[in-house]
């Protein structure tokens, strides 16, 4: 009788199997790929653990337990790289947010067409530059004798040392971000802001709403929702700062306020050698890092019933 | 119903601060432009604003004949052609068959989590490089291109662009006989037009901007694509690191002083994909709403 039964869920299984084989050849490669370039990294963690040495093959080597997280801990550094890399990316996700909801709601008050399309296909652009090519930019317009520079002189301020004033860098890599990133993120909202339905327009204007006033009651409130779910998934940033930008900009002479996690385990790591420790660090930014995304998709999912798939 | 004088001041208000806006987004490359094709005399003299000034096509003549330029850019054309379709290939035979509903695919919960894992949690810098290592892809193109290539942005965002086609097509080509494979090519992918251009568009721009693996993954220089070369040589490129014997052949290099040789540099390697970017525009603006925001 069992035997009967197992056969049974054995074939049912088989013919599942079968009719579903088509999808299951299609995900084979990129099963493949992923298993070989994401999965195996994650067993790679384990060196955080290790006292590495790149001498050794990988299963060659000593174990030291807790050590490399001890060694980074009592690091002089490390508190001021976390507190730069929180600073720097807390600033970063709140202009993310602020400056490209207020540009979709007055772009939304442009009312010739082709305006508006030069302005989008202009704000757009800077998303499609590299930041290699971004930071050759800026490192000569924010030079000391650079464009911005002149323009404050011609008109009697002092000269700033945009790049090498370690008081001055933390801003000028949010500035310099949200200029590259706010055109793009407005894509998101303006698509919002035209889904509304002209009704409620139509209600607030019979009501004796002008256009201000539809912005507040009618726009903002129907837009909230979705800035309020750009902000839970950008939780999941908060230890990242923007490893391109910062270190095509930065300089030791603003290491103090402008050295990040990644910039801190790429010296450590890759030019350091220091295999054990800088995988601790990255095992940690890791970790902390999932707790906040999961917590992010977490919030998203009870606010706006938002499936990642 | 007519403006009201509050409102006719608010639009030209409006109209004025986001222009100003464009222009904030524009300067700083203008200036780039005007100052990669002046001579060294007004570079130095801090007097180049948004025109050239003592035209010269010489820093471009630089860059293009001694820097090493056209070497690292084939590298980036090879990196393209092989990505673009591996990319796009991966990245559709993932998302079509996640599209489906648990009852049509079974499986599907076991590859969301396989996928999703990856999309929260990973190795970081270091382990990734051993694994690229041990697999003695150090110095090839592969290490530039497998490790990105299943992408699960462009995933989902395929992926919601699928789910948004009729469910009543797929089940006419599929009473027809045809199985899941013919459904997704002949079906699915002619319908799907603008989310293939746009991801289409991201890869390029993804593969085209990418220096940092090109700079971990490569021992030899002459390896490095196009924006890795940007990064180690253009930017650090100073005129006393000329040759005597190159100034010799070519005394104009002399007059050419960093900065313009930087920035004509830096408008080599971005104008490419800046030049077919705005005829994509109506795509991607398409295909990342309709993938981005569920309703």
């Amino acid at each position: 009788m069992s035997e009967k039964n197992n056969s049974t869920i054995g074939q049912r299984f088989k013919k599942r199997f079968v009719k579903e084989l088509p999808f299951h050849l299609m995900l084979l490669p990129a099963v493949i790929i992923v298993l070989v370039f994401k999965y195996i990294p994650l067993v790679g963690l384990t060196i955080a653990f290790q006292d590495y040495s790149p001498l050794f093959g990988f299963f060659d080597q000593e174990w030291c337990g807790l050590e490399n997280f001890q060694y980074i801990f009592t690091l002089s550094t490390f508190p001021r790289v976390i507190y730069n890399t929180l600073f720097i990316a807390v600033m970063k996700i709140a202009a993310g947010i602020i400056v490209p909801v207020t540009v979709a709601l007055l772009l939304n008050e442009v009312g010739r067409v082709a305006y508006k399309r030069t302005l989008q296909t202009i704000i757009y652009l800077p998303h499609f530059i590299s930041w290699v090519a971004l930071a050759g930019i800026f490192l000569d317009v924010l030079s000391m004798d650079g464009i911005v520079n002149n323009l404050l002189a011609s008109i009697g301020l002092d000269r700033i040392y945009f790049l090498g004033d370690e008081n001055v860098f933390p801003y000028t890599m949010v500035v310099t971000d949200t200029w590259k990133t706010f055109g793009w993120n407005t894509i998101v909202y303006l698509a919002a802001i035209t889904g509304i339905s002209p009704t409620l327009y139509e209600a607030a204007s019979l009501d004796g709403a002008g256009r201000f006033r539809q912005i507040i009651h009618v726009a903002i409130p129907s837009i909230l929702p979705i800035v309020l779910l750009m902000t839970v998934l950008s939780i999941g940033n908060v230890l990242r700062a923007g490893f391109d930008q910062i270190f095509n900009l930065y300089s030791p002479l603003v290491y103090s306020t402008g050295d990040i996690i990644d910039t801190f385990v790429y010296r450590m790591g890759i030019l350091g050698a220091q295999f054990g420790p800088a995988t601790a660090v990255g095992l940690f930014q890791s970790a902390v890092s999932f707790v906040l995304i999961m917590v992010g998709y977490w919030a998203a999912d009870r606010l706006a019933g938002y499936r990642v798939f | 119903m007519k403006p009201t004088k509050g409102q006719k001041i608010f639009r030209v208000f409006n109209y004025i601060f986001l222009g100003a806006l464009g222009l904030v987004c524009l300067l700083p490359m203008l200036n780039i432009l005007a100052l990669s094709f002046s001579s060294r005399n007004m570079v130095n003299s801090g007097t180049v604003t948004l025109l050239p000034k003592e035209f010269t096509l010489s820093s471009y003549a630089y860059m293009l004949q001694k820097s090493g330029l056209i070497p690292a850019l084939l590298v980036t054309v090879k990196r393209l052609f092989i990505g673009v379709p591996l990319y796009l290939a991966l990245t559709i035979l993932v998302a079509y068959p996640l599209s489906k509903e648990s009852d049509q695919f079974k499986s599907r919960k076991f590859y969301v989590a396989f996928f999703f894992i990856t999309m929260v949690f990973n190795g970081g810098i270091i382990p990734t490089y051993l694994v690229i290592k041990e697999l003695k892809m150090l110095d090839t193109i592969w290490a530039l291109l497998l490790p990105n290539s299943v992408t699960m942005f462009y995933v989902l965002l395929m992926l919601n662009f699928f789910r948004g086609i009729p469910k009543e097509i797929e089940e006419a080509a599929l009473v027809d006989g045809a199985g899941w494979f013919t459904t997704m090519v002949k079906v699915y992918l002619p319908l799907s037009l603008p989310s293939l251009a746009t991801v289409t568009l991201f890869i390029i721009v993804g593969n085209w901007n990418e220096w940092f693996d090109g700079m971990i993954y490569n021992n030899h220089t002459e390896n490095y694509p196009l924006m890795t070369f940007l990064q180690y040589h253009v930017l650090n490129f100073k005129t006393s690191d000329l040759r005597p014997e190159q100034i010799a052949a070519n005394p104009a290099l002399a007059d050419l002083e960093g900065r313009a040789i930087k920035s004509a540099g830096i408008i080599l390697c971005t104008l490419p994909v800046l030049a077919f970017y705005p005829f994509l525009q109506k795509y991607f603006v398409t295909g990342i709403t309709v993938g981005s925001v569920k309703s």
